[in-house]
């Protein structure tokens, strides 16, 4: 008997959320309950996966975005971009007030980022399949210029089924991009309902090893790990990385979490809005 | 014109060390000198439009200027969502070098003829279109690409196709330019893009044999469109023919014609199209027959203008 996917991933371990990751989710919801929209499971599995990036690993100015020396970090899964918005708001790239303005006609943070109006977004995604080639021309132009940046692509399970992710991969190889690390944010489901079901990834780390990546898989909630891995990078001389963060759907609202429903909402009953702050208060 | 245009790309990665030259599984030992000289700067990547495109944005991101060089069909139906979203939104300057404009790949079959092209590309937001007409053009438009700030689409011609712009000098994009001028007082006025401009140049001159004043104005850039040139020339016009080597959806008969009916409201010449059908392509053969087929020879244009000005 072929076990449930979504029970499978309820049974896997991950790491409880801590008053920083809470903290930032609240932001989140602001956000969420400001635009009356938004990707909410999405988001909610890429928090931990951005804060460590933001909070330790990344080299970057918030008051200069576009300084030449930093790590790049594109979010190829631009429907997780409140995830985004939260963190570049509390680094200071602009004012967290602006949050609860998501979505809205004079808004310039939209339902997904864009270059060019949002201080500190790389690259404008949403259409899916794009940010590790744009992450291989901007891991190039690093080497090619001498410098010791690196690129960070951050990449959702259900958006590597596009074709052109794997045309990247073998690329990345290729060049010998050791300068690149490829993150998937694995929550195990996708809009239309478990990964497992809809368009099965396993095995996944084999994938992107036989693809020629240095590849690790981590809890994608433990803040410890995550550093541990990402500050590694480059972990293999001339081989580009792969980090594969197993995370939780919807994670921290208890109601959501796991469930392909929580995807994206477009009406956020106003009822709900208590319960999400609820689930994310401090003990 | 495709030698001349790559050539062009080595020339300007000499002279600017932000040009950098990508391919998609090209001829082998293309542009061997590029690579040879600025390895770094050169490469040929594999079968993989969607990715190289992104490539392309990630480098333009940093300040590089890639030309990316392959079949027309393939950089343009393969990786549309990569061009339009990492290319046009992002508003990089990216060049894609398009092998086989129109029906040059004739006897391949409509998998690799570019018939919709210019359509598809003039739609996006910053992306100019520029077809030139000859080897010649192709040179001064290469030395005007390197500075223009946005992405272009670059439709090349067979190659050995005649010298029609000699004596022209430099290139500006958006710039239509007057191949041949006339009285201007009820002329006819024949407007193209591409190599469909010397079949005009000759159209015009069995037509002038006749008695009629013909003018040929060249549109090398579709887009952005030289809209006053054009207008004022077709105020004076009796008749305007627009032929392309291209569907008659979307392409440059489409852009001459909203703009005319935007700014000669009332005052319009009598227009016709000469063009593509909404077919792919039947036959096999060469670029002329296919042309032939089609109706876009020096001929055809001649016999439209006959036509509708009752002279046969």
């Amino acid at each position: 008997m072929t076990a449930d996917p979504i029970a499978l991933a309820r049974s896997l371990p991950a790491a409880p959320l801590d008053a920083r990751s809470r903290y930032l989710r609240r932001l989140t919801v602001d956000a969420l309950i400001g635009g009356e929209r938004g990707h909410i499971g999405s988001t909610m599995s890429l928090i931990e996966i951005l804060r460590v990036l933001y909070d330790s690993v990344l080299n970057y100015r918030a008051d200069e975005p576009d300084w030449a020396e930093r790590d790049r970090c594109v979010l190829s899964k631009g429907h997780g971009c409140l995830a985004l918005y939260a963190l570049l708001a509390d680094k200071g790239f602009f004012d967290p007030a602006a949050l609860t303005d998501f979505c809205r006609h004079h808004s310039f943070l939209g339902g997904h980022p864009e270059r060019g109006k949002i201080p500190g977004v790389e690259a404008s995604t949403g259409a899916l399949g794009h940010g590790l080639s744009l992450g291989v021309g901007m891991a190039l132009a690093q080497r090619m210029r001498g410098r010791s940046a690196r690129v960070f692509v951050v990449m959702g399970d259900g958006e590597i089924n596009e074709g052109s992710v794997w045309e990247a991969a073998m690329n990345a190889a290729k060049h010998r991009l050791d300068n690149l690390v490829a993150i998937v944010d694995y929550n195990k489901i996708q809009s239309a309902g478990a990964t497992a079901v809809i368009q099965d990834l396993e095995p996944l780390g084999d994938k992107w090893r036989a693809f020629g990546f240095e590849t690790q898989e981590v809890d994608g909630h433990d803040i410890t790990a995550l550093e541990q891995v990402f500050s590694a990078a480059p972990s293999a001389d001339g081989k580009p990385t792969a980090v594969i963060c197993h995370t939780v759907k919807g994670k921290g609202i208890p109601f959501a979490e796991h469930d392909p429903s929580w995807h994206h909402k477009s009406k956020l009953p106003v009822d709900v809005h208590a319960d999400l702050y609820a689930a994310l208060e401090d003990n | 014109m495709r030698r001349t245009c790559l050539n062009m790309v080595y020339e300007l990665a000499q002279r600017d060390d932000r040009v950098v030259f990508i391919g998609s599984d090209l001829s082998p030992g293309l542009l061997s000198d590029m690579q040879t000289q600025f390895p770094d700067r050169y490469f040929m990547e594999g079968i993989a439009e969607a990715h190289t495109i992104g490539m392309a944005a990630g480098l333009a991101m940093d300040g590089y200027i890639p030309y990316v060089n392959t079949i027309a069909t393939f950089i343009t139906r393969r990786c549309y969502e990569q061009v339009a979203v990492d290319l046009c939104m992002h508003d990089l300057p990216v060049r894609l070098i398009a092998n086989g404009g129109g029906y040059v790949y004739a006897p391949l079959g409509p998998t690799h003829q570019a018939t919709e092209d210019i359509a598809i590309m003039r739609a996006l937001p910053n992306m100019a279109v520029v077809c030139p007409a000859d080897a010649d053009e192709m040179t001064r438009f290469m030395n005007a690409s390197l500075d223009w700030p946005h992405p272009i689409y670059i439709r090349m011609a067979k190659g050995g196709d005649p010298i029609v712009t000699a004596g022209q000098t430099g290139f500006e994009i958006g710039k239509g330019v007057l191949l041949r001028d006339a009285a201007g007082s009820d002329s006819v006025l024949l407007v193209s893009t591409g190599v469909t401009t010397t079949r005009c140049l000759a159209a015009a001159e069995a037509l002038a044999a006749r008695g009629l004043a013909v003018r040929v104005l060249h549109l090398p850039t579709v887009k952005p469109l030289d809209q006053d040139m054009l207008t004022d020339l077709a105020a004076e016009a009796q008749l305007l023919v627009t032929v392309e080597e291209h569907s008659l959806i979307g392409g440059l008969g489409s852009a001459v014609s909203d703009c005319l009916i935007d700014r000669l409201e009332g005052r319009l010449p009598k227009i016709r199209k000469l063009g593509i059908p909404d077919i792919f392509a039947k036959a096999y053969g060469g670029q002329d027959d296919l042309m032939h087929d089609v109706g876009i020879q020096a001929p055809h244009i001649v016999e439209m203008v006959e036509q509708t000005l009752g002279l046969n």
